[in-house]
């Protein structure tokens, strides 16, 4: 569904990403992880069209969307649920799922009331606040707000960055569930960027590690959660100094 | 009805009785300049408040609507009408071909950028004479007909200027009721989390830009054509400072705050040439200035989101008490 290949991207002089090749099939969740700086962010935000490839390609069923705007890949079916949930807190949780259907709403405005409804079955918590600022609501429902309104542009792709940051563990237990729910029932294709290993690898089907812009590891999430350097530097096991420098 | 319709309409109401129940001239005139100042402001609210963009230059396109309906009606003998319309075109013009640098800059650099434009039209309004006349002003501006109909006095004006306005505050009370004013408000809310959503950002603050400036042309046309002399200190920096400080005290998250704004500014400055010479006997304008300087302030401490909001939240409290209320003697029933 969406392949990427050779992508190189620089901030100014910084080469961030270099040489990035993966490809993702519909109905999947990969799952992107490494320590800070390591490119994961750049490599996403490149993906919605934040930022531009200096090199490589990248294709949607087949069509190159490199060079592609924001706007124009939202529209095709590529939404981006920002780091730090970025919502509306001025605006009515209602509102913020409204402008989630934003660019569809000329074409399917009969739909969009009973989408909602849709969505917030998978977020019943919304249900209840629906006419309360996304400002006032705590920092997990805002994550769930956040999804809930990438869901209403009906992606073909939905790419979370970091959505566990700074929530309690039974809350982005919740939200990890939720998102296996949406490639088992909806068909989501989903690319999940996180620094939360072990709760990544838990519903992924398959993951990547990013080690100073480079995939340094990829498999299915039972191969990296099995994986001895992925052990030793993700989930506290002991393991030699020549693993442990090899990934940092 | 709607609580919102319903508003609107007794404004409009109150504004259609008032002149058949107050016959001074002086009241009238003060309630003219006030829809003047409401309908740029309006278009402000709608810049500020709700596409979160600053403008410290909206006296330009004020005087260039004025400068241009007086040069086409009164020197080339355009109908005002036309004249008005040319002069909307021509301040939408300039404020998209001024925005597309403008709007690629945040905050501080946004308003600095907009009040040097103000700046630099102020200049221009000053030294084509030819044009404008310079600092000795544009004389002889015509007055504004509607077939027979002579909009020469200070009642007839009023309905003319508030007809204006309302249409304006109606149609900005669509534009923030639909798509495009939940989009605005996004921009205001978080311009990363519009990206992502696939709003064109820089597409709505343009538009919301252009919209301020006709705007702001025609309350200057319509001023010309009232007042039939203008001068470049009309239009000067302070202006749209002013019109800043207007738009702030009225609350820049609702459009009734332009016309709160606006009548608060109105009806203190006429009360400060009233009062200030009873106080301090050589005292000049520089004293408006110093107020709405120290009311700015104040207001941005203690009053950040305006008077309207101040009000919404009375309301909302006294609402909050008053349904309460039968829980509570329920409560302490026997």
């Amino acid at each position: 569904m969406l392949a990427v290949n050779n992508l190189h991207v620089y901030h100014g002089y910084l080469h961030v990403v270099k040489g990035i090749s993966f490809q993702i099939q519909k109905g999947e969740l990969l799952a992107i992880v490494g320590a800070n700086g390591a490119g994961k962010s750049t490599l996403l935000g490149t993906l919605a069209g934040v930022y531009k490839a200096a090199e490589g390609t990248i294709e949607l069923e087949g069509e190159d969307i490199t060079p592609a705007t924001m706007q124009t890949l939202v529209k095709k079916g590529i939404c981006l649920v920002p780091e730090r949930r970025q919502i509306f807190d001025s605006l009515s949780v209602k509102d913020n799922l409204l402008l989630g259907a934003y660019h569809r709403y000329r074409r399917d405005k009969k739909e969009i009331p009973r989408d909602v409804e849709q969505v917030l079955e998978l977020f019943p918590r919304l249900k209840q606040m629906l006419d309360r600022p996304g400002g006032l609501l705590s920092g997990g429902e805002q994550q769930m707000l956040a999804i809930a309104r990438g869901l209403m542009a009906k992606p073909k792709l939905i790419m979370l960055d970091e959505p566990s940051l700074g929530l309690a563990p039974l809350i982005v237990k919740d939200i990890m569930t939720i998102l296996r729910k949406m490639c088992d029932e909806l068909e989501t294709t989903i690319i999940l960027v996180e620094q939360n290993v072990k709760a990544a690898l838990k519903v992924a089907d398959r993951a990547c590690v990013l080690s100073h812009g480079q995939i340094s590891i990829s498999g299915t999430a039972q191969e990296l959660m099995n994986n001895e350097t992925v052990q030793a530097a993700y989930f506290g096991k002991k393991q030699s100094n020549l693993v442990r420098e090899s990934i940092s | 009805m709607h609580e919102r319709r319903l508003g609107t309409w007794l404004f409009a109401l109150g504004i259609l009785l008032f002149p058949l129940i107050v016959h001074s001239n002086y009241l009238l005139s003060i309630l003219i300049m006030i829809g003047f100042y409401s309908l740029v402001c309006n278009g402000l609210t709608m810049l500020m408040g709700y596409a979160g963009q600053i403008s410290l230059g909206h006296a330009a396109f004020y005087g260039i609507g004025a400068y241009t309906t007086a040069y086409l009606s009164a020197t080339h003998g355009w109908s005002p009408w036309l004249s008005i319309i040319a002069g909307a075109v021509i301040s939408a013009f300039i404020a998209f071909i001024v925005g597309i640098p403008t709007f690629k800059l945040k905050g501080h650099y946004l308003a600095l950028a907009t009040l040097g434009f103000g700046v630099i039209v102020y200049t221009c309004f000053k030294e084509f004479t030819s044009i404008t006349g310079g600092m000795n002003g544009f004389f002889g501006i015509p007055s504004i007909k509607l077939f027979a109909w002579e909009f020469s006095n200070d009642a007839r004006f009023y309905y003319l200027i508030w007809t204006v306005v309302l249409l304006s505050l109606l149609f900005s009370q669509n534009i923030i009721h639909s798509r495009v004013g939940r989009a605005l408000r996004s921009i205001e809310g978080s311009e990363a989390a519009s990206d992502a959503v696939g709003i064109d950002i820089m597409r709505y603050k343009l538009q919301v830009f252009v919209y301020s400036a006709i705007c702001a042309s025609i309350a200057g046309s319509l001023y010309a054509h009232y007042v039939t002399f203008i001068n470049p200190q009309a239009f000067d920096a302070m202006l749209s400072i002013y019109f800043l400080i207007m738009v702030i005290t009225g609350g820049a998250s609702s459009i009734w705050g332009a016309v709160i704004g606006s009548s608060v500014f109105v009806l203190l400055s006429e009360l400060l040439k009233e009062v200030v010479p009873l106080v301090f006997s050589n005292a000049g304008g520089e004293f408006e200035i110093v107020f709405f300087g120290v009311l700015l302030v104040v207001m941005l401490i203690y009053m950040p989101n305006g008077l309207t909001a101040a009000w919404k939240k009375i309301t909302g409290k006294w609402r909050t008490s008053t349904t309460l209320s039968p829980a509570a003697k329920g409560g302490g029933g026997r």
